[in-house]
């Protein structure tokens, strides 16, 4: 990969720092009128989410990290890894439960998600925005009760449990948004 | 409109251009009321600094009588300014744009425009005041400022970054570097740097952000253009001053011994030789001029950009001035 020198250094660029990717999330350039000039980083790293901060000097390279962000179709789990696709080449790739970080509550076959690769491998698997799910269980709730804004939890099928209006039943389909965990509509179907 | 097709517009505001001209207008009066001669100088120039964390601009320049001559765009205009001085100018002003290569970030531009002054006869304490008085006089229209605080550069480093900057070795500087919020690899950091970046790091976010902050006394190995202090030769007549974390003004008690500068200027360039930087020639026609006598004086420079950002409460260079570097 390529190395990249202080005038380079931008917001979201990914680079190696300690065998690490990561991800650069601000650049301050610091220079007392008679003095060193220094480059202060913030970043975030993409296998911990951790934010670290460092300064560099002018001179100082910051390596590039083969990080890529691609859209993948989920093929299934085994229950230890989850296998998604590259939808064009076909390719597969097997993301660890780190690496979907919770994803796995909300997807289900044939959903394309965003996934990180860094040097081909998945760091970071992202569901979809939205997705519309089953509720595979919920309390009956009370029928008619739709105006007091009260709500309860509901299970979906895909294992997540999210809170939702008194009048959802078993076996609704609902619209939620995953960035969140919250519901948003009843689904379409 | 996004991306390129946007940038013909400037990022200043109506309002800050308007400061901007009201703010110029204040600094005239400020200098006219005290007998501050306004004076020019050239941007471009056969002479420039040598210090050696600033790099120049240059460009080559032809015309009838000049073939293909490298000539520098000022950095400040200090060089022909003390010229003036020594030509027997008396107290003179200049506001004007300065140019660094290497200086782009939140509150760098490398065109900028700077506010660059001497009082002949005048001590660096005096000097201190009057920049105080200014801050305060330019930025009276927008924020009521407590009164100056004036402290030396050890006092606040072993206060806050708990370091004498003349006793502390060098192993304990780059371990104070190194152990910092930000840590920096301190290879090739020398004495200055790391006490350089202590200061930022670990003094000037303590200064309070509603009032001028002097602080005087540097090191001697940072006078730059200042003079000794005559009780203390370990420390020289250079201040700063900010409003909180700010960096505005930096000043001195000029240094007018014409053999020390030459001293000072040939260091300068061996350091500059050192890390492979350029080496403009050494600026003849200002030693010619201390040669020949510099009054007695004290002078400042002062970013004028960021003296209108904190008028303004901007979060940046860029909501200050037209065209920054990528839009110019």
């Amino acid at each position: 990969m390529a190395s990249y020198n202080m005038n380079q250094v931008r917001t979201g660029l990914k680079v190696l720092e300690n065998g690490e990717p990561n991800v650069i999330i601000s650049c301050d350039f610091i220079k007392p009128g008679k003095g060193q000039a220094f480059t202060r980083v913030k970043m975030r790293n993409l296998l911990n989410g951790r934010v670290n901060e460092k300064t560099y000097k002018p001179g100082d390279l910051l390596e590039g990290a083969d990080v890529i962000e691609t859209s993948m179709q989920y093929l299934y789990t085994d229950g230890e890894h989850w296998f998604f696709m590259n939808p064009d080449t076909y390719d597969q790739v097997e993301a660890d439960a780190a690496a979907l970080g919770g994803a796995e509550q909300w997807i289900k076959e044939e959903d394309i998600c965003s996934v990180t690769l860094w040097n081909g491998h998945p760091i970071l698997v992202a569901a979809p925005n939205f997705v519309t799910r089953e509720v595979v269980e919920t309390d009956p709730g009370l029928k008619g009760d739709t105006s007091s804004g009260g709500s309860k939890p509901a299970k979906l099928e895909t294992g997540a449990v999210v809170k939702v209006p008194l009048f959802i039943q078993t076996g609704e389909s609902i619209r939620v948004d995953t960035r969140t965990g919250e519901y948003v509509s009843r689904g379409k179907t | 409109m996004t991306g390129d097709a946007a940038k013909w517009r400037p990022t200043a505001g109506l309002t800050a251009l308007n400061r901007r001209a009201a703010m110029l207008a204040r600094l005239r009066a400020f200098f006219a009321e005290r007998d501050v001669l306004e004076v020019e100088t050239p941007l471009l120039s056969a002479e420039t600094t040598l210090d050696p964390h600033l790099e120049p601009l240059s460009s080559t320049v032809d015309a009838p009588g000049i073939d293909g001559r490298r000539m520098y765009l000022q950095t400040s205009p200090e060089l022909a300014m003390k010229r003036m001085l020594a030509a027997g100018s008396g107290s003179i002003y200049q506001v004007c744009k300065a140019f660094r290569g290497g200086e782009r970030g939140r509150w760098h531009n490398p065109e900028f425009t700077i506010l660059e002054w001497y009082r002949v006869g005048w001590d660096v304490h005096r000097l201190m005041r009057e920049v105080a008085a200014l801050i305060e006089t330019l930025l009276g229209g927008s924020r009521r400022l407590e009164p100056a605080t004036y402290v030396s550069y050890a006092d606040l480093m072993r206060r806050h970054a708990g370091i004498d900057p003349q006793e502390a070795s060098i192993q304990a500087l780059r371990r104070a570097v190194a152990d910092g919020p930000s840590p920096v690899d301190t290879s090739g950091l020398d004495r200055d740097d790391l006490l350089s970046r202590l200061f930022g790091e670990r003094v000037e976010p303590e200064f309070a952000p509603d009032r001028v902050t002097v602080v005087f006394d540097y090191p001697a190995s940072q006078a730059a253009m200042a003079q000794l202090n005559a009780s203390d030769p370990r420390t020289a007549e250079r201040f700063e001053a900010y409003v909180g974390d700010i960096e505005l003004a930096n000043g001195y008690g000029e240094l007018r011994d014409p053999i020390e500068q030459r001293q000072r200027l040939e260091r300068d360039l061996a350091s500059r030789r050192g890390t492979g930087r350029p080496l403009p020639p050494v600026p003849s026609r200002f030693l010619a001029a201390l040669e020949s006598g510099l009054p007695p004086c004290a002078g400042v420079a002062l970013g004028f950009d960021r003296l209108l950002g904190l008028d303004l409460e901007a979060g940046s260079i860029d909501e200050l001035i037209s065209f920054p570097i990528e839009r110019a």
